[in-house]
């Protein structure tokens, strides 16, 4: 069979449940559950951080996450310091937070503070382990981190409740390994469906306390907070997708065996 | 402004998807434009937020005499300029100074680290569960569970141990190894599938949505 007919059936499968909506149910995992019920548990006036370390070739699945992580912050007076360790994520963090922050009435600056990018990846973890405005002497907007008002009462990781890591490569280990180990950082992590697998020995072992695992953890946690919006749209067109899928190794399988029966 | 972004957004989606089709000069177009404006970007970020603030700056404090301490910069960047003696045959050996640093500052900060993330940690998470079986706190299906997962470790570390040739028992041993291997990678690759049709629905997501209107 022609490949391409294999790409045309699979944009079909994406266009056309986009274009009339289904909405299919969607149950709630154990990992995406404990990361909501931790920061749940967070008395308000809390701190945490949100590490954005992905660019815009992950955006798709790590976005709808990012901003439901948000929602439930604000929603609960969590402030949140948002930073990111890869150089492309900058103006995307950047945008999300201020977008959600305006949509919550977060205040910059006392609910939420973006930092920006610091090039170096251990080197930051380590650094802001000892002084977080020795890594990020000033905010994304210029503003001196010391001077920022959220920001007067944290010097370090001691006064951060948890940190999450929405994660397209091996950020979240690291994190793990300096942080974790180290600094006795409770961390969490949000990744993309390429890396979930690698994340579940360190769920087990509570090295992680909660994972949000790709896009389907995006439409969990939109549920969760019962704020539907693109995670909950897209997991449903994706369903269609992987019916498809499943029907097509269903069918090259049964095409294969028969040529074979025929050849001997 | 935000509807011309749209618009290149768009049409440089559509040469990226076009390689779907067969190669052509519309997707090298996209795909080499993509891999220079990333570079640029990153190189010129890292200037401002790494090389500004953590050298320049203090430097300049400390040559206007605002600041004496940013001469203490002086060593870091003295360390990182040897990199570039690779660029001269008769001084290259210096190089050797920056990259013992890096590796000696490396393997120092993480062997001990990755030793108890990755093994003592993972022990424990391993047999753990035993302790609570004993104590009677775990439950039906937490017994499978744990023993399941401790076959799964003993016998994937024994499809990996070559000094004992795979025989009798260590052979099926292994062989069920290799099981619980082909469950792991079978597990990654649905994972990898999701992720990657999640790509394609956010672009077509935003090419019927904010470029084309069709849906809200």
């Amino acid at each position: 069979m022609n490949r391409r007919i294999v790409f045309i059936l699979v944009a079909l499968a994406v266009i056309i449940p986009m274009l009339l909506p289904v909405s299919l149910p969607v149950s709630v995992s154990e990992p995406t559950q404990q990361l909501y019920d931790y920061i749940d548990a967070l008395p308000a006036g809390s701190t945490i951080m949100l590490a954005f370390d992905y660019g815009p070739a992950s955006l798709a699945e790590l976005n709808p996450m990012a901003r439901a992580v948000l929602r439930q912050c604000f929603d609960k007076d969590v402030r949140v310091i948002g930073f990111t360790l890869v150089a492309d994520g900058t103006t995307l963090a950047s945008t999300i937070m201020r977008e959600v922050a305006e949509e919550k009435g977060a205040i910059d600056g006392e609910d939420y503070v973006f930092l920006g990018f610091r090039p170096g990846g251990t080197q930051v973890m380590l650094g802001m382990g000892s002084s977080i405005s020795s890594v990020f002497e000033t905010d994304y907007s210029g503003n001196t981190t010391t001077e920022i008002p959220m920001m007067e009462e944290i010097t370090n990781y001691d006064e951060i409740a948890l940190l999450i890591d929405l994660a397209s490569g091996s950020t979240t280990e690291i994190w793990i390994i300096y942080t974790n180990v180290r600094y006795d950082l409770q961390i969490a992590a949000g990744v993309t469906g390429v890396i979930i697998s690698q994340m579940y020995p360190y769920l087990q072992t509570g090295q992680l306390v909660g994972l949000i695992p790709g896009i389907l953890g995006a439409a969990q946690y939109e549920r969760l907070i019962d704020v539907p919006a693109k995670g909950m749209l897209w997991i449903n067109i994706e369903s269609f997708v992987h019916l498809l899928i499943v029907m097509l190794v269903i069918i090259g399988n049964i095409i294969f065996f028969t040529q074979r029966r025929r050849e001997e | 402004m935000e509807l011309f972004g749209i618009w290149v957004a768009a049409l440089l989606t559509l040469c990226i998807y076009s390689f779907l089709y067969q190669d052509n000069p519309f997707y090298r177009f996209a795909e080499h434009l993509f891999v220079g404006i990333s570079v640029g970007y990153g190189i010129v970020l890292s200037i401002h937020q790494g090389l500004v603030p953590f050298a320049l700056k203090p430097l300049w404090a400390a040559l206007t005499g605002e600041s004496l301490s940013g001469l203490i910069k002086l060593i870091p960047i003295g360390v990182g300029l040897l990199f570039f003696a690779r660029l001269s045959p008769q001084h290259v050996w210096l190089i050797r100074y920056p990259i013992a640093i890096l590796i000696g500052f490396g393997a120092g900060i993480a062997i001990p680290n990755v030793l108890r993330a990755n093994i003592f940690e993972q022990t424990r998470g391993t047999i753990e569960p035993f302790a609570a079986m004993h104590a009677g706190t775990l439950s039906g299906f937490g017994v499978f569970e744990a023993i399941l997962m401790v076959a799964g470790v003993v016998c994937t570390l024994t499809y990996f141990f070559f000094s004992v040739e795979h025989r009798g028992p260590v052979k099926w041993l292994s062989k069920v190894g290799i099981a619980f291997l082909m469950i792991g990678f079978g597990s990654a690759f649905g994972n990898t599938v999701m992720g990657r049709v999640a790509l394609l629905i956010q672009r077509v997501d935003f090419l019927l949505s904010d470029w084309l209107n069709l849906i809200s």
